[in-house]
């Protein structure tokens, strides 16, 4: 997991409240879930919220350690399930799948995005040099009068040639297609997976738009 | 005002202005329907006014010759090539105008077949053949000359559209390669030096022909053929290369004895089809026979586009008569009237004497109108040119090509025995089988049985090239091992054999060498491609299935697809970014293009890498690698990274460029 | 002739020549199909009917039975297989099915979803393939082309009898052609034919965009497998939907 410099001061290394110990003995006790995005919408993010009430039935034993409720960088700890949102479209993006594939046991490519690139793939149809003129130098809303500039710092992610789906850069364990799935459909793969049932997508919840 | 002409033809232009002006309006006949200019070089003036000239009643002429038949397509597409040296857009609407089809319908023809150009591809045409084979005897070298000395890149024209340089598959020289052809010349055994020398003879006037046959041979003469290309028969006989022959009285018996005994004999023979399937020659025949049809075809299928395969050329050159023997029988027992050799344009040299030949057979009474003063039993042969396409060699994809239309294989059944060539019974064999029809007939079933082994009855022609001091046909009779062909050939520290080409399988001698030649075991198809231990076999394996890719007709799914995919792990494996699950996958997709796909081509064209990894799976492992944490070997961050320098380097110029306005 | 043949270890009886896949959804066997149409001529260019006939593959829409055939279709490695052919036709082309007009009313995502495809085990190409919008009532999103000629086979020209629709270049070099000038006189009904009888969403109408609510659209009130099996229906379909 990586940690902060000297420069540089990650949210998970953030001094936090400690919790009650008897509630950290529970949590420490369940699965643990995890749901970051890459590059995509956030829609699939709020599909896992879109459980709503029926969240709470898993709640004894599953409890989330990353959502877009905890907007951490990184996972503090090792997680039983991650949930990947969003395809690599930039280098921060492959940083942050190889950091959840290795601290996840089971993860898994949520939406289109993930599973093959989505929406933002669509760029992959021509050259990063037209993408890139079109975004910023012969910019329908450039500012007139402005030097048209690609933004270029260390701090800002470089982005890669096309969007790549995450099982072409790590090892996926399972897919949930669709733009958004529904939550009742990750609801279902959670549930199945944390009661040990294999891993089933039937043909009337399986959507790919 | 200037967009006025753009859809019409020349020759409605040179009627209203008169032939001076049309070449200045015929250039904006180059501009495409949204007015931006092709992306191509225009002709010189003096080609393009003769262009003009030569559409004035042309196009009509050349309906009229064949009766605006829609099937005699790819003959008046070769008519257009012809006039114009490419197939233009304007000349072709005019055509399909003239037989009733839609531009795009025709469209769909011209661009199924290599030699078939949309837009002008030089004064002259050079096409390199670029095989395995040619690669390992200097290729590069020359191909590198061919672009320094024409000025055009492969692909392309040099900038005053002179010359036109395209890379083609196998044209069946594999014995003398580097080779190409310069429009209907072919040149072989080329050296950079060489190269220059015929470039710049081109260069200063002189024709191709000219060039390649100085003492002014005619064309249909067999000293014309070996001026070109060698025939090297290195081992002839009992089967193929016998001389003399008598065909009418082999013809009087035949018909004497009537049509079931000579199925009969054929099927007792137990000869096998050359072609690739070992379908039953009697077999096919008694089914061609029986099948109901008003009218019945024999075709010849001389479509020999298998990498590394030359043996049906050499006996077109040699035995063509044989040739012809064998499908005056098939006609005489089937009830056919016409007869067709579907040759492939790579072998267009042997075309005129080919012509000549079938002349003086006609002579001899052994085809024309009543044969052998038989009334009744007419038969005539004609000549179908093929245009470049491996996957005509199908024989239903053959049909299709006979019949104007792209060459895609049909679906089957029905079967062409049944409904063939313009939907009637066809009977379609290969070259070297209808010779060996002959043979049986002349020397009967009982010699031919006492040849070769129990399944493979008597022999087979292997066309061999690759690492042996002594390349060229060989006849060997089945049963024969691989160590013992090996020897015969000369084979220099042979390490693998690529046998039947791309689509066979590719064997280690080390482990193969004693193996026999025979349907139950080593099936060969004619050719053999040895390669020695400093080969590159992945490279190798690369090619061929470039060449699969390449030449997929694409109808159907895990042909066209799948074999992209293929192609693409083999570069994986050579990039060294394949780790075992890669190899799996290779094994399993290629099952899958294997069993699925609607031909042969996609039915064979995983074998390159489904043999090499049995045969050597260690060249697969050498290259492997293992996964380094996380991220998948396979994904080149690097690269992706790259991409992105690459743009911002691209666009630098610009935001310089906007940056040095705005100071202004 | 009445003959026997087995689907699936099952005796079942039919008509001689009768198409396989026809056979199969008579007696309950959902064979998936993406070229083939009930009463017109076999295309067999999809091959996602593959099955087992006498232990050979074999592109089921290709096939008219006969006696003693033993038809496997629900073997494991059938099933995969057909499942990859959909798999393979998802990267070679960009089916993105959020963007997309037939998303709901296409063929291909509809078999997916049947087959169980979750994504594509082939890598996903991304190709550039320009659109032809020059026709007056249609155009031709190629990306999506799947090649199944259906298109090409039976969208004529009423008048002279001529294609419309044609493929250019051949492998993967090949893409879908439309001749304008008779596209432009194609009568509004063969406009509408044109579109829903490509199974994906290449060929796409003009004027007319998402017109069924999400939840009402043509596979989401009966699924793909529903309609194979529902004789009545898909011969209704041959004529054209």
């Amino acid at each position: 997991m990586s940690k902060s410099n000297k420069n540089q001061t990650y949210s998970h290394d953030l001094p936090a409240t400690p919790m009650d110990p008897d509630l950290q003995a529970a949590r420490d006790e369940k699965i643990k879930v995890a749901m970051i995005g890459l590059c995509g919408c956030w829609g699939c993010t709020l599909s896992l919220l879109d459980m709503d009430e029926a969240l709470l039935g898993l709640l004894d034993k599953v409890t989330i350690l990353r959502s877009s409720f905890t907007d951490i960088k990184r996972i503090p700890e090792r997680c039983a399930i991650g949930f990947i949102e969003g395809g690599v479209a930039n280098e921060e993006n492959v940083e942050t799948l190889i950091e959840f594939r290795e601290n996840c046991d089971i993860l898994i490519s949520v939406g289109a995005c993930a599973v093959w690139g989505g929406v933002p793939a669509m760029r992959n149809e021509v050259q990063l040099s037209d993408c890139l003129n079109e975004a910023y130098v012969d910019s329908v809303t450039a500012v007139s009068d402005a030097i048209p500039t690609i933004p270029y710092h260390e701090d800002i992610p470089r982005i890669t040639g096309k969007v790549f789906p995450c099982h072409e850069v790590v090892k996926m364990d399972y897919f949930i297609p669709g733009c958004p799935p529904e939550g009742a459909t990750i609801l279902k793969v959670l549930d199945d997976l944390i009661n040990g049932r294999p891993f089933d997508l039937p043909a009337s919840i399986n959507r790919y738009d | 005002m200037k967009w006025r002409f753009i859809s019409t033809s020349a020759e409605e232009i040179t009627r209203k202005v008169g032939n001076k002006a049309a070449f200045f309006l015929y250039q904006q006949l180059l501009l495409d329907d949204a007015g931006r200019r092709l992306n191509t070089t225009l002709q010189p003036i003096a080609a393009m006014s003769l262009r003009i000239e030569n559409m004035n009643n042309k196009i009509p002429k050349i309906i009229q010759r064949y009766q605006a038949d829609q099937t005699r397509l790819l003959d008046m597409l070769w008519d257009l090539h012809h006039l114009f040296g490419y197939i233009p857009d304007d000349a072709l609407s005019e055509l399909a105008n003239g037989l009733n089809m839609s531009l795009n319908d025709a469209r769909e023809t011209r661009s199924f077949y290599h030699y078939f150009h949309d837009r002008p591809s030089g004064k002259y045409t050079l096409y390199l053949s670029d095989t395995v084979i040619a690669r390992m005897n200097g290729y590069q070298a020359v191909q590198a000359a061919l672009e320094r000395e024409s000025g055009a890149p492969i692909g392309g024209m040099d900038p005053t559209g002179t010359f036109g340089l395209y890379s083609t598959p196998c044209v069946g020289l594999s014995d003398q390669e580097p080779v190409m052809l310069v429009d209907e010349v072919v040149f072989t055994r080329l050296t950079p030096e060489k190269v220059s020398d015929i470039i710049s003879q081109l260069k200063q006037g002189r024709s191709p022909e000219e060039i390649a046959n100085p003492s002014g041979l005619p064309k249909d003469d067999i000293a014309y053929v070996d001026q070109l290309v060698e025939t090297t028969i290195h081992q002839a006989g009992p089967v193929f290369f016998q001389q003399p022959n008598d065909f009418p009285e082999l013809l009087n018996h035949c018909l004497d004895v009537g049509p079931d005994v000579v199925i009969e004999t054929i099927t007792a023979a137990k000869l096998r089809g050359h072609g690739g399937a070992g379908f039953s020659t009697g077999l096919k025949w008694r089914l061609c026979r029986e099948a109901a049809g008003a009218a019945k075809y024999v075709i010849c299928n001389a479509d020999e586009g298998e990498p590394g395969t030359f043996k049906d050329r050499a006996l077109l050159t040699r035995s063509p008569q044989a040739v012809f023997m064998g499908m005056v029988l098939a006609a005489s027992v089937i009830g056919a009237r016409e007869g067709i050799i579907y040759l492939r344009q790579e072998y267009i040299y042997l075309k005129a004497f080919l012509e000549k030949q079938l002349q003086l057979f006609r002579e001899q009474q052994l085809l024309g109108n009543s044969i052998l003063g038989r009334a009744g039993f007419n038969f005539d042969i004609r000549i179908q040119m093929g245009a470049g396409a491996y996957v005509c060699g199908d024989e239903s994809a053959l049909i299709e090509s006979c019949e104007g239309k792209r060459g895609t294989p049909r679906v089957k059944p029905p079967y062409p025995v049944e409904q063939g060539y313009l939907g009637m019974p066809t009977c379609v064999n290969n070259v070297e089988t209808l010779v060996a029809v002959t043979r049986v007939l002349q020397e009967g079933a009982d010699w031919y049985q006492s040849l070769g082994v129990e399944n493979s009855r008597g022999s087979r022609l292997m066309s061999v090239s690759g690492d042996c001091d002594r390349p060229g046909i060989y006849e060997v009779e089945w049963g024969t091992t691989l160590n013992q062909v090996l020897s015969s050939v000369g084979a220099i520290d042979p390490w693998a054999v690529q046998i039947s080409g791309p689509s066979g399988e590719c064997v280690a001698v080390e482990k193969s060498g004693e193996r026999c030649f025979g349907y139950s075991d080593l099936a060969c198809n004619g050719s053999l491609m040895i390669f020695n231990h400093s080969r590159d076999l992945l490279s190798i394996v690369k090619h061929f299935m470039q060449f699969f890719v390449d030449e997929s007709c694409g109808i159907c799914t895990p042909c066209r697809a799948g074999n992209v995919d293929l192609h693409n792990k083999v570069e994986r494996v050579m990039a060294g970014r394949a780790c075992q699950q890669d190899l799996d996958e290779m094994v399993s997709w290629g099952s899958l293009v294997r069993s699925t796909s609607r031909c042969g081509l996609g039915g064979t064209s995983p074998n390159p890498i489904l043999t090499t990894l049995k045969q050597f799976p260690e060249i697969y492992q050498a290259k492997l690698t293992e996964q380094q944490g996380a991220l998948l070997p396979s994904f080149d961050l690097q690269a992706a990274l790259m991409d992105n320098e690459q743009a911002r380097i691209e666009l630098t110029q610009k935001e310089l460029n906007h940056a040095s306005e705005a100071i202004k | 002739m009445s003959i026997e043949i087995i689907i699936d270890g099952e005796s079942v009886t039919t008509e001689a020549g009768t198409n396989l896949v026809d056979v199969a959804a008579e007696n309950g066997v959902y064979i998936p199909t993406l070229c083939y149409l009930k009463g017109k001529p076999c295309l067999g260019t999809c091959r996602v009917c593959s099955v087992r006939v006498n232990g050979h593959i074999i592109a089921a829409c290709t096939l008219p039975v006969s006696e003693g055939m033993n038809v496997e279709v629900n073997a494991p490695d059938l099933l995969d297989m057909r499942k990859a052919l959909i798999e393979i036709l998802f990267v070679e082309g960009n089916h993105n099915c959020p963007s997309c007009e037939k998303s709901g009313r296409c063929d291909l995502q509809a078999t997916g979803y049947e087959l169980g495809m979750v994504v594509s085990r082939f890598p996903y190409r991304f190709p550039l393939r320009e659109r032809e919008v020059a026709a007056k009532h249609l155009w031709l999103e190629r990306d999506r082309c799947i090649f199944c000629q259906r298109c090409v086979e039976f969208i004529r020209d009423k008048a002279t009898d001529q294609k419309i629709f044609s493929i250019r270049g051949r492998g993967t070099t090949a893409q879908i052609e439309i001749d304008i000038a008779l596209a432009d006189r194609m009568p509004p009904e063969q406009v509408r034919e044109a579109a829903e009888i490509c199974p994906v969403g290449c060929i796409i109408e003009k004027g007319v965009g998402f017109n069924d609510p999400i939840g009402q659209r043509k596979f989401e009130i009966q699924s793909v497998r529903e309609r194979a099996l529902d004789i009545k229906d898909s011969a209704a379909e041959s004529g054209h939907e």
